[in-house]
């Protein structure tokens, strides 16, 4: 109940940050090219020291980012290793790894959604741009 | 194919017979020396392709070489017994051990070997052949093994103790492992069950922690190891910690943690402490330094008992093996100096990477003495491919052959190499 009430406060609440940031956000360049320069920065800064420059990884320790089923697979699966990290003890495309990925929740919504892009279209991926809008919902639901 | 193999089995086992006896007169390096360099009037030879995950091995007198798998290979087995024959070039001859792992040695008898949560031993015979690979006896168990540094290495002393190590789960007991600013946990609670050397008893089955002891603690991470003769003392190979830049970016540049802490080589005596989680060395500053996530800031010395590295060398190199050479192929200036073999780094991106290759350390009196310098290098295969990371094979167990060759396996294309000295 207590939920709901808040939701409801909330959700204007937002709605109302949303429309007062709207001219910062439509700074924001639209379109693939530009969110893939922008994630390019992101992974440089956050990723490449795990997964590396070629997002080949290292063997054993940090697994490749090329043509993963992770990489490639369901978004919102995807969005969760980045917002949650990855420490399981699960095979990742037949190969097991002993290294921990942190969370990287201090990633904004559209930091998320570039990096994402930027790896789903580097390294000889080919897959369709993550935006942030979509990040937002996974983040939302991923908080209950 | 097939039929190939059919004249090769045949031949080569009368090869065998005909030269098991026999020293290794014939022993010449391949034309490339194995792609390694190596200084003046050494050579080198690929001694078998494994295809395998070769961690540590050993060499007997006999000319068998036991090779331990990270896993078991397709056929089920993690230990690989090869023969050598006269021309130096070894067969597969059998395989054993459904457990992959890292350490193996022998010592009085027997064949010790572990997986990354126990250790077992298999009885000898007189030509140190396992007389039964099946039913190895479990001498340590339960020990623990986290998502990271769970390789378990061994080695004994000549008191009937064997001293195993027991890495870290973590990199630097942040509440939050890896993660950007999470700060230290106070008492890092690793270290009661990890981060540190244990001692047991080389005969006595199934000991847990509570028969053994925390001979050293403070280790995040140990992989080569060795029994020091000269001075009847243990010496390991640290694993400093990664990623100061990601955690720390305001404190450390990417320059400096692609350089920092050190790798260390520390001399061990019964309860020393080395200072993991709560400090680093640096081999540049050449102090100990206070961990960022337990208050330092990349300059405040730790504050604690802490013992000081035998050596130091440079970060992320990741040195896997360890030997002190006691034979007498090899030039005098080699004579119980230690050959430590650096996997190579990782975590020095975007930097480029560095190591991949065996190093000596000159000792005199049981103590380092002058400069390390690299002995075999280029398992990379080009400087290129070692810069990128992108090695072809990557050094890990180091073993000294009846003769005093130094054989040294590869974890990444399971390639067992063989460095002699041609007088
Ligand atoms: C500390 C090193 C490290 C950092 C930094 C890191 N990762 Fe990871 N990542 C890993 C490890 C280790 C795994 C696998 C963990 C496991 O097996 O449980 C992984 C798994 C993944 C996976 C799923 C498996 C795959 O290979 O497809 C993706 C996708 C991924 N990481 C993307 C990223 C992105 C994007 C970033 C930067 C925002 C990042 N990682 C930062 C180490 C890291």
């Amino acid at each position: 109940m207590k939920k709901l009430l808040a939701a409801v406060i909330l959700l204007p609440a937002s709605l109302c940050v949303f429309a007062q940031t709207k001219p910062k956000t439509a700074a924001i360049k639209p379109g693939i090219p530009a969110s893939i320069a922008r994630g390019k920065v992101v992974y440089t800064k956050n990723c490449l020291s795990c997964h590396f420059v070629d997002g080949g990884g290292v063997p054993n320790m940090n697994p490749p980012l090329v043509k993963t089923s992770y990489v490639l697979g369901d978004k919102t699966k995807l969005i969760k290793v980045v917002l949650n990290g990855f420490a399981q003890n699960v095979e990742i495309d037949g190969e097991t790894y002993s290294n921990n990925m942190a969370p990287h929740n201090f990633l904004s919504d559209q930091e998320i959604a570039d990096v994402l892009t930027y790896v789903r279209n580097s390294f000889g991926n080919k897959a369709s741009a993550v935006k942030a809008a979509e990040v937002k919902v996974v983040r939302a639901a991923n908080k209950k | 194919m097939k039929t190939k193999l059919k004249y090769f089995l045949p031949v080569a086992v009368v090869c065998i017979a005909l030269f098991a006896l026999k020293s290794d007169i014939n022993v010449t390096p391949d034309a490339d020396n194995a792609g390694l360099k190596l200084p003046a009037g050494f050579g080198a030879l690929k001694v078998a392709e494994t295809g395998a995950r070769a961690r540590h091995l050993i060499v007997t007198a006999q000319g068998d070489i036991y090779v331990k798998l990270a896993r078991p290979n397709k056929d089920g087995k993690a230990i690989l017994v090869l023969h050598e024959n006269a021309d130096g070039k070894a067969l597969l001859i059998g395989g054993f051990a459904n457990y992959g792992g890292t350490g193996i040695y022998i010592k009085d008898g027997y064949l010790y070997a572990s997986s990354n949560t126990e250790v077992f031993r298999y009885k000898l015979d007189a030509q140190n052949k396992v007389i039964d690979q099946d039913h190895p006896e479990k001498i340590i168990t339960g020990l623990k093994m986290g998502r990271e540094h769970e390789t378990k290495s061994i080695v004994l002393d000549n008191a009937g103790n064997i001293y195993v190590n027991v890495g870290a789960y973590s990199n630097s007991c942040q509440e939050h492992d890896r993660q950007l600013g999470s700060m230290g946990i106070k008492g890092c609670p690793i270290l009661d069950s990890a981060g540190g050397i244990w001692q047991f008893k080389a005969n006595k089955p199934n000991q847990t922690y509570g028969e053994g002891v925390r001979y050293a603690t403070g280790l995040r991470n140990v992989v080569g190891l060795d029994w020091n003769q000269q001075d009847n003392q243990l010496f390991v190979m640290q694993h400093g910690r990664d990623q100061l830049h990601d955690i720390f970016p305001d404190m450390f540049t990417v320059k400096q943690s692609a350089e920092l802490p050190a790798e260390c080589m520390y001399a061990l005596k019964k309860g020393d402490n080395a200072g993991w989680p709560y400090m680093y060395y640096d081999q540049i500053q050449h102090k100990k330094i206070m961990a960022p996530e337990y208050g330092g800031d990349g300059k405040k010395e730790a504050a604690g008992n802490f013992i000081d590295p035998a050596a130091a060398y440079p970060g992320h190199l990741a040195p896997n093996g360890l030997l002190f050479y006691t034979g007498n192929m090899f030039p005098e200036k080699y004579k119980n100096g230690a050959f430590i073999a650096f996997h190579g780094s990782w975590n020095r991106a975007p930097e480029p990477q560095a190591g991949y290759f065996v190093v000596f350390q000159p000792f005199k009196n049981g103590k380092p003495y002058g400069d390390w310098e690299v002995f075999a290098d280029n398992f990379a295969g080009s400087p290129q491919k070692a810069e990128s990371g992108r090695a072809d094979h990557r050094p890990c167990g180091l073993a000294q052959g009846p003769d005093g060759s130094l054989y040294v396996s590869d974890d990444s294309k399971g390639t067992i190499y063989r460095i002699i000295y041609k007088k």
